[in-house]
């Protein structure tokens, strides 16, 4: 039984339509123009994974908050137990770009990080 | 009067990449003015991923791609002055700069690079009916109260506009535990890029009604709801197909306009379809000396390729110092139809332009199985099949020097769309 299932490409602007062909434990991609399509359509049909991004307060910053986001894609499943913990989260200033903020976000193993850095007031 | 070779006006994503590149042409004395209290513009509150897949290969937020570009300046050495807000530019390269630490002061450049982006389309520009309440945002503001103040703006949210900030703000005020209920698009079609379609409202199950738009909102203080209705080929509002929608928020994505006040006063013509200053191949205005990089020019979908044009911009300002030559008016002229709405540049000198020229323009509406052609003075010099074409996506085509050469006595390239056969 094979499942013919199209998509759009999400891992850049672009946004290539991708037709993904499920024949059991064969998947095939067509449309994308780079390796990561085909990642992307391979993973949408059996793990689907997407960056989540927010923000946090700074106590004691030059900027009130830091935006942060997940050091890697998690499943899209977990993206609202993410956002319950990235919710609780307060940070001391000063922040770098790349300090982790929570290191394992809702059991997902994955770090959340600061994508935005702050100094002292 | 203090006098720079190149001042730079904006410190965003355009004005830093032009700051940047014209360093590296060897120009020292330039200056960046940012009226914000922090470079890398509109990248501030920007915090999603998805930048800079083109530039550095890999997948950045808005702040960090931001900060590629500003360590970059800094290690440059390169001045900058942030609280500085540019109120006057005129034809003789003078600029008016007003901020709390100097006052005001007027700067002699030698060269200009305009970067101050675009700004969104308000209610007041929509038109739309019923009262006045609080709970009313252009979806920009939105993320800058969210995103850069930590505000939560509302609850219950209806998005007018499938602009990508609209989207983005779709998928950010679901994050935040708000409750958004439709995206409703005037146009048949969404005015963002499809992937955002994809992760920022289908992942969450948001609506997105095409042909329809806001015919009132309700509320006195605040916003209580709003009504919807279907619009027909005349964009104009169906009778009997309104919905009513109880919300507290109304966000507004309905399009983004280049920032221009300045451009007009120091006297550059300006396009009518790009509400951006009118350019040669190097990017420059028909004021000699003053170049246009970024969302001033036209708005753009992707920051790479505004870095990308304005890194361009930042060259060809450090050559015109060296120089200090007005190149005069360039004699092609392109010419943009059947479905090109414009290009950028509108103007090239054969002589005079790069090896390769990028011309980046966009569509009017969704085409299928459409080619990109080129014509040389009607004749056809290139043809490109594209599957789908979208006017939520800047298309390119690339000129060749050689090819443009060849053909002497050029007057016009025209670009435009054409129905494959197949």
């Amino acid at each position: 039984m094979t499942e013919v299932r199209e998509m759009i490409c999400i891992n850049c602007p672009l946004g290539y339509p991708l037709t993904v062909t499920i024949d059991g434990e064969n998947i095939k991609v067509e449309g994308n123009t780079c390796p990561r399509g085909e990642a992307y359509g391979k993973k949408e049909v059996t793990n689907p994974t997407r960056i989540v991004t927010s923000t946090v307060p700074v106590e004691g910053g030059d900027l009130p908050r830091v935006s942060v986001k997940t050091a890697s894609d998690i499943p899209k499943g977990k993206i609202f137990a993410c956002m319950d913990e990235i919710r609780k989260v307060k940070v001391n200033a000063p922040v770098k770009i790349g300090d982790v903020i929570i290191p394992d976000c809702a059991g997902t193993g994955v770090a959340i990080i600061a994508t935005k850095a702050t100094g002292q007031a | 009067m203090i006098r720079h070779d190149i001042v730079v006006i904006g410190g965003g994503p355009a004005g830093l990449a032009a700051a940047a590149a014209a360093k590296k042409k060897g120009i020292d004395d330039i200056l960046i003015l940012e009226r914000d209290t922090l470079l890398g513009g509109i990248l501030n509150q920007c915090i999603h991923n998805g930048f800079g897949l083109h530039t550095f290969k890999e997948e950045l937020t808005g702040p960090e791609y931001a900060a590629r570009y500003i360590e970059q300046v800094k290690e440059l050495g390169i001045p900058y002055r942030t609280g500085s807000m540019v109120i006057d530019v005129n034809n003789k390269k003078e600029i008016t700069v007003i901020s709390r630490e100097e006052g005001l002061q007027i700067i002699q450049a030698k060269a200009i690079i305009l970067a101050m982006g675009c700004r969104e389309r308000p209610r007041g520009a929509l038109n739309i009916p019923g009262c006045r309440p609080a709970g009313i945002y252009t979806a920009g503001t939105a993320q800058r109260l969210m995103n850069i103040e930590g505000y939560m703006v509302g609850k219950e949210v209806v998005i007018l506009g499938s602009g990508d900030i609209g989207l983005i703000m779709a998928r950010r005020m679901m994050l935040e535990g708000a409750k958004v209920k439709v995206v409703a698009e005037l146009m048949p079609y969404s005015g963002g890029l499809k992937r955002n379609i994809v992760q920022c409202l289908d992942d969450y199950g948001i609506p997105l009604k095409l042909s329809h738009t806001v015919v009132n909102i309700e509320g006195k203080s605040r916003v209580t709801g709003i009504t919807l209705a279907e619009v027909g080929p005349d964009r104009k509002p169906i009778p009997g197909t309104e919905e009513h929608y109880s919300c507290d928020t109304l966000l507004l994505s309905c399009g983004l306009i280049p920032e221009n006040e300045l451009t007009k006063e120091l006297g550059a013509s300006i396009s009518p379809i790009t509400s951006g200053p009118v350019v040669n191949d190097r990017l420059e205005t028909d004021q000699p000396g003053v170049f246009a990089c970024g969302n001033v020019l036209h708005v753009h979908d992707l920051v790479d390729y505004v870095s990308e044009e304005a890194a361009l911009a930042g060259g060809y300002a450090a050559d015109f110092v060296k120089t200090e030559k007005d190149a005069g008016k360039a004699p092609v002229a392109l010419k943009a139809e059947n479905g090109v709405r414009y290009t950028v540049p509108q103007y090239l000198d054969p002589e005079a332009m790069a090896d390769k020229l990028t011309v980046r323009f966009r569509v009017a509406d969704i085409y299928k199985n459409r080619s990109i052609c080129v014509y040389f003075d009607g004749k056809l010099v290139s043809r490109t099949k594209k599957r789908v074409l979208a006017p939520g996506e800047m298309e390119q085509v690339v000129l060749k020097k050689e090819e443009v050469l060849v053909s002497a006595g050029l007057k016009e390239i025209t670009i435009r769309t054409e129905v494959e056969e197949s």
